[in-house]
């Protein structure tokens, strides 16, 4: 190899690498993306995190002790709004930035200046959204910020919703262009980037739990935003689509709502799928145990998933038909998620394990996401959901699926492939205690709220029975500790953005398979401009 | 030109082209969502909304062996202070049978006033087996400043109607809509 052509390369780099402020306002760069998705969504995380504190301090004793109870409404919903929209979703976003190009092959995702410019909406989005509490936290409440639950059924979010539901409504049509346009990226990547030899049956898991995310996100983002444009021009337009006293009806509200929200939930559970399918086979040095398994029965969740969701809304009064086939459906959804928790146990199963941090988050996720599973097919019994309903065993039952499933698992991504972005293996010590705390405060925080539920205390109010004080208590002592906890992962991810720690290899887990191990740690700016052979 | 032949710039083209057309059909769809809803609330009765047109057949037969209890309820939806009540809380009517029902609404503030009201069934499924001959709820009911109102409904149950069903309500919730007959738009309630 000659000189000049190494210099030559050298500067090439170098010209396409600007720094400071503008490498990341400008970039198109999928791995600098992914980061600014990660940094993001833990910062959105901490932030709906600071919400739920209040919360949990305001319910540690009956009475009311620290925020009126209209704050709390407002709480309660953007808790909701910005863990969801905001935590959950960009950062499986930014997962699929980082690690989709480099598992199959592809230099940079297919669209990168429309990368850019779907992670960079999602700031102001949530600054227009924070925007509207701080103006209520300062303003003593008035304009309120938005308080109509994170489901903003009308007519609470129409013909009752304050001021700022129209700061809602256009923030939550930038979140959805946002999503939008990262999920595009994600399916033109994957259909169009694979390096030659990785078929579709050849891709890693988590590449193929994206892609059918993705497909869900395109046809029901876009349902989702039909609905906040009706609830816009029912407020200032004149027309009634949730409007009784105008012809409309505030239950087609749920309807359309619900038609979003239940793909929305396994929006933010099949990007973990895939991690933990990931993970588990690392750890347990075996591949993964019915790979073509796992591929159908993410695909008929996804398709089933759009044939539930009325079991959100049981006791809005359905024919007996109705609520009978949205129950069977709903509990046919078992089926495939059995299969799921069956073949990472089964993968498990006689392996040569060991319990390093990402395995341990793995395993907790497997453990926890099944118990969220079983009381969701409690809920989905129609008659006993009639007691269930809007109470706090809900509450337990989509806390254990979203905390202990969704982000126990976007922790074990990170403590799996922080060793690959940074070019340092995580903190150990910080990671351990990082885990352990989690998982008990959050067993702590979540469990007890399924007895308080059956015992009938509803959720979303400021007060409770003082039959309930014990339990909560106990709650709110979880609440922080979990909050808490989650500042360790900040030292942990700034250490390893500080590259302070024990140098990583390529391939830092000796059991993981992949194309990612293959370059080297940290990721280099480019890779895979020359596509790899896949045999 | 077949796929393979294109650049991986015009195939991603393509594809981004594609799926923008499928996300701005799911946009429509939530909007087609409207009308198949009201579609589906017509055959099956799932939201307890009766038909908004008069019933002009005339019933075929009265089943005298059996009676079906309804209840009227009336609630007062936005901008009415006045009275909004049924003259008969419930009665009790063979299938078939033709039953006058007197409902009274008031106003007693100073302007002339536009209502509408809705009706809703529970459950939802008697919904279509209840038919109006008359009803004030198929049109607006202009109420003039101080006006008392008796507004008469006058219906029967269709024979057909299933045995399980001796019971249900029909509830009335009226609405102030002068406003938004005077073309204003409905503007956001202040809190």
């Amino acid at each position: 190899m000659s000189t000049a052509a190494a210099t030559h390369d050298d500067h090439h780099d170098h010209h396409h690498a600007p720094t400071g402020l503008k490498r990341w306002l400008f970039s198109t760069n999928h791995k600098d993306i992914g980061t600014l998705y990660l940094w993001f969504s833990f910062a959105m995380f901490l932030a709906g995190g600071f919400m739920a504190m209040v919360i949990r301090a305001e319910l540690l004793e009956p009475g009311m002790q620290f925020v009126d109870p209209e704050f709390f409404n407002q709480m309660t919903t953007v808790h909701g709004l910005i863990m969801v929209f905001g935590a959950v979703m960009p950062a499986t976003v930014g997962l699929a930035n980082w690690m989709i190009p480099l598992m199959i092959g592809a230099p940079d995702m297919a669209l990168p200046r429309m990368n850019n410019w779907s992670f960079w909406i999602l700031p102001f989005a949530f600054t227009i959204l924070i925007g509207s509490v701080l103006m209520s936290a300062f303003g003593d409440g008035n304009p309120s910020a938005p308080n109509f639950g994170w489901t903003f059924y009308a007519p609470l979010s129409t013909k009752y919703g304050p001021d700022s539901t129209d700061l809602f409504i256009l923030s939550v049509h930038m979140m959805g262009i946002s999503s939008i346009m990262g999920a595009i990226n994600v399916v033109v990547t994957v259909f169009n980037m694979r390096a030659p030899g990785m078929t579709l049956m050849k891709m890693p898991l988590f590449v193929w739990t994206w892609l059918i995310t993705a497909f869900l996100l395109i046809a029901v983002i876009p349902v989702l935003a039909g609905a906040v444009t009706m609830m816009l021009t029912d407020r200032h337009f004149g027309t009634s689509f949730f409007d009784a006293a105008g012809g409309g009806d505030p239950v087609l509200f749920q309807h359309v709502f619900w038609f979003f929200g239940h793909p929305e939930v396994y929006i933010m559970i099949l990007p973990s799928f895939g991690i933990v399918s990931a993970i588990i086979p690392a750890f347990a040095r075996k591949p993964l145990f019915g790979y073509a398994s796992m591929v159908y029965a993410t695909a008929s969740i996804a398709l089933l998933s759009f044939v539930v969701w009325a079991h959100h809304m049981f006791t809005v009064g359905m024919p007996l038909a109705g609520t009978l086939f949205f129950m069977y459906m709903t509990m046919l959804i078992s089926v495939p998620t059995g299969v799921k928790v069956f073949n990472w146990v089964a993968t498990m199963w006689r392996g040569s394990m060991s319990f390093e941090l990402p395995m341990k988050w793995a395993i907790a996720f497997v453990v926890l996401f099944t118990c969220g599973g079983l009381s969701g097919l409690m809920l989905a019994i129609t008659p006993v959901d009639f007691q269930y309903h809007d109470t706090y065993f809900v509450v337990a039952h989509f806390h254990y699926v979203l905390v202990t499933g969704a982000i126990f698992s976007i922790f074990a991504a990170a403590y799996y492939w922080l060793p690959k972005w940074s070019g340092v293996m995580p903190n150990k010590t910080l990671g351990e205690l990082h885990f352990w705390n989690s998982l008990i405060s959050a067993n702590l925080l979540f469990f007890p709220m399924h007895f308080v539920g059956l015992a009938g205390m509803p959720r979303r109010y400021a007060d409770y029975a003082l039959q309930f004080a014990d339990y909560n208590f106990w709650i709110s002592i979880g609440g922080f500790w979990f909050g808490l906890s989650q500042l360790l992962f900040l030292a942990v991810a700034v250490l390893c953005a500080m590259k302070k720690g024990e140098k990583a290899a390529a391939k830092p887990w000796d059991g993981a398979e992949g194309l990612e191990w293959e370059v080297p740690s940290p990721a280099p700016f480019h890779t895979y401009d020359t596509p790899p052979v896949v045999k | 030109m077949s796929e393979k032949q294109l650049s991986v710039e015009e195939r991603n083209k393509r594809t981004l082209k594609k799926l923008l057309i499928w996300a701005v059909a799911m946009f429509g769809f939530a909007f087609l969502m409207v009308p198949f809803y009201n579609v589906i609330c017509d055959i099956t009765g799932l939201n307890g909304k009766t038909s908004s047109t008069a019933a002009t057949e005339v019933p075929e037969q009265v089943v005298a062996d059996r009676t079906v209890t309804v209840e009227f309820i009336t609630q007062k939806g936005d901008g009415i202070s006045g009275e909004f009540t049924s003259e008969t809380k419930r009665v009790k009517v063979h299938p078939g049978e033709i039953t006058l029902v007197h409902f009274y609404a008031s106003n007693p503030t100073s302007k002339d006033m536009i209502t509408q009201s809705i009706p809703s069934v529970t459950p939802g499924e008697a919904a279509r087996y209840l038919h109006k001959t008359q009803c004030f709820c198929f049109d607006q009911q202009t109420l003039a400043a101080g006006e008392r109102k008796d507004m008469p409904m006058i219906f029967y149950l269709d024979p057909e109607i299933p045995r399980h069903i001796n019971q249900f309500t029909l509830s009335y919730t009226i609405f102030d809509v002068t406003e938004r007959v005077a073309g204003k738009n409905n503007s956001v309630a202040v809190n």
